[in-house]
């Protein structure tokens, strides 16, 4: 029997407002805990909360960009259960109305092709605090600096059909919040959070099986992972004539297997109502309009904007827009080569500039070497001034902050590249007189030689010498030595 | 509407309430009447009403994105049954997120 997957997933996006949804208490990551916890966020008798503007603003912001319906009069409702990491008892969310209504995104996968998956709802609602079991013997810790920080509950359409598509789509929703700048998505500190709901069924079947939930994972990697092994655990239960239940599981990425946490049996009946302390939200036009003169341009946008007007790749524009913050140090670099050679600037930060990055564990937020800096080297080899070998040395040493710019650099280590086919020529001449044995090697058919005598001048010129000019030249000197 | 004992046993531990079984012939009795009450009300004809959210026909005011509380946890600990470096210590919660 053949299986298809059935994949939705909430996604829980921590809104980078500066306090908290309901009260004038900071968000900041880091601080001692509960220093950031006020009356409203504890719940105490007689306080009232009070909705962040921005807050709203952004899931307006987010629902803009996905097209979506957004709902003119929304309510917060209680969402009622015990735990100790939740004061009052109840979390305050929004169940019947939600602020965003149905949209879409598009996605692209590995093989090139686009597919639509369907956005159901976003909604507003409280974050909780946190449990800490590993600390105190025999009791929990809680530190409720986090109850009360703004999120939004982005639940899409049981469209996706495979672990790739999940990983797809959820770094397609985080690229966005990027770039809407209403995430930091700093995913160590759970900015960006992530449910998994997986069910199987045999291909054709219309109806779905039963769902299990899969909680609280962290990186794109691991929904990968946790949605492949939990679709093969389904697999083997149902080929053995057995039963899934619908449940909820957490995923462990040591052992990669998922465990259950909850039976549906045990499922809490959440008993939703309005928030009597809380009035209908109501989103006035002008507001919606003021919110949508804020809206970026967005990553597919801009993807296409990077193809047609600079003549990139697929591949290099959906890389370069990946992060709006890599897309913008780009775009800073080729204002400094006054737009020439995209495709030389596009090798430049993907390869030489992310690769750094990579291997010092930074990201461009943090890169030694600014974009005017990169830009101010590619000026240099778009002119013929220096070599791409020569480059490589200056990014090395702005790297290493032991200049300020590429010029200084190419005027105090006298790095401007030889262009003067005299003197090229007698590197030339002095390598040839120096390796009679090469070249009659070279003259007896050997041309692979070819290549040496090319590094033996660049050795020759410490690198300057333009190569191009240094393959011309030599070619020519060569055809001579034959005559 | 008729609620069993059994309803009745199940919002209590929803609602984290211990109650004495001796007293749930008299909940029964009690809670049925609130929801015959209500289902008198459900039979009005109620199509064209926008269902009421809030009694102040009025909507949610918007505060602005700006910090003003400051740091009370000495204070707020002060009621707490126990602390212990800046934590609320609670009794033991089962684990949740490991093997």
């Amino acid at each position: 029997m053949k299986w298809e997957v059935v994949i939705g997933l909430e996604v829980h996006v921590q809104l980078a407002t500066k306090t908290k949804m309901f009260s004038n208490a900071s968000t900041a990551y880091g601080a001692k805990p509960n220093t950031q916890a006020c009356a409203i966020d504890l719940g105490l008798p007689g306080v009232l909360p009070i909705l962040n503007k921005e807050a709203v603003k952004m899931a307006i912001k987010f629902g803009l960009a996905i097209d979506a319906k957004l709902t003119h009069r929304s309510i917060f409702e209680r969402k009622n259960y015990f735990y100790p990491d939740l004061p009052k008892g109840y979390q305050i969310s929004q169940f019947k109305t939600p602020i965003v209504g149905s949209g879409q995104l598009n996605i692209e996968l590995e093989d090139g092709s686009e597919k639509i998956i369907g956005i159901t709802r976003a909604h507003l609602e409280e974050d909780a605090g946190k449990s800490l079991h590993d600390y105190f013997q025999g009791q929990t810790g809680i530190d409720l600096n986090r109850a009360g920080i703004p999120l939004l509950e982005i639940v899409s359409e049981p469209d996706i059909r495979s672990a790739k598509e999940a990983v797809a789509y959820m770094k397609k929703i985080y690229s966005l919040v990027c770039y809407l700048e209403i995430c930091d998505g700093n995913m160590q500190e759970g900015s960006f959070r992530c449910d998994t709901n997986v069910s199987i069924r045999s291909i054709g079947e219309i109806n779905l099986g039963a769902r299990v939930e899969l909680k609280n994972i962290n990186s794109f990697r691991n929904v990968e992972r946790a949605i492949n092994v939990e679709v093969k655990r389904q697999i083997e239960i149902i080929e053995r004539d057995g039963k899934v239940f619908q449940e909820t599981r957490l995923y462990d990425d040591h052992k990669n297997i998922t465990l259950v946490m909850r039976k549906k049996e045990e499922t809490q009946d959440y008993r939703y109502f309005p928030d009597p302390d809380l009035l209908p939200l109501v989103l006035e036009k002008e507001m919606i309009e003021q919110v949508r003169m804020t809206l970026p341009e967005l990553p597919d946008a801009r993807r296409n904007r990077f193809i047609t007007d600079m003549n990139l790749s697929f591949y290099d524009a959906s890389a370069l827009t990946s992060y709006h913050q890599l897309a913008d140090y780009y775009e800073v670099v080729l204002i400094k080569t006054d737009g020439q050679n995209p495709k030389l600037c596009a090798n430049w930060v993907c390869d030489e500039l992310l690769g750094t990055l990579n291997k010092f564990n930074l990201d461009i937020t943090t890169s030694p070497v600014t974009a005017e800096q990169l830009g101010g080297i590619l000026v240099r080899i778009i002119d013929n001034t220096i070599s791409g070998k020569i480059a490589k040395q200056i990014f090395e040493s702005l790297w290493k902050k032991e200049a300020n710019n590429a010029d200084d650099i190419i005027k105090s280590n006298n790095l401007k590249q030889i262009t003067d086919s005299t003197i090229i020529e007698e590197m030339i001449d002095k390598v040839i007189s120096n390796n009679t044995r090469q070249l009659k090697q070279y003259l007896g058919g050997k041309k692979q030689l070819f290549g040496f005598f090319v590094g033996q001048v660049m050795k020759v010129s410490k690198g300057k010498a333009n190569p191009v000019e240094v393959n011309n030249l030599l070619k020519e000197k060569l055809i001579i030595s034959i005559e | 509407m008729n609620l069993d004992s059994k309803d009745i046993e199940k919002i209590a531990h929803l609602a984290r309430l211990t109650i004495d079984k001796a007293n749930i012939p008299t909940y029964i009795k009690n809670l049925n009447n609130i929801l015959n009450l209500v289902e008198k009300i459900n039979a009005n004809d109620t199509r064209d009403i926008m269902p009421m959210s809030h009694p102040i026909d009025t909507n949610q005011r918007l505060r602005e994105d700006e910090i003003s509380e400051i740091d009370q946890r000495e204070n707020f600990q002060t009621i707490a049954p126990q602390t212990k470096n800046g934590v609320y210590l609670v009794p033991q919660v089962i684990k949740l997120n490991t093997p």
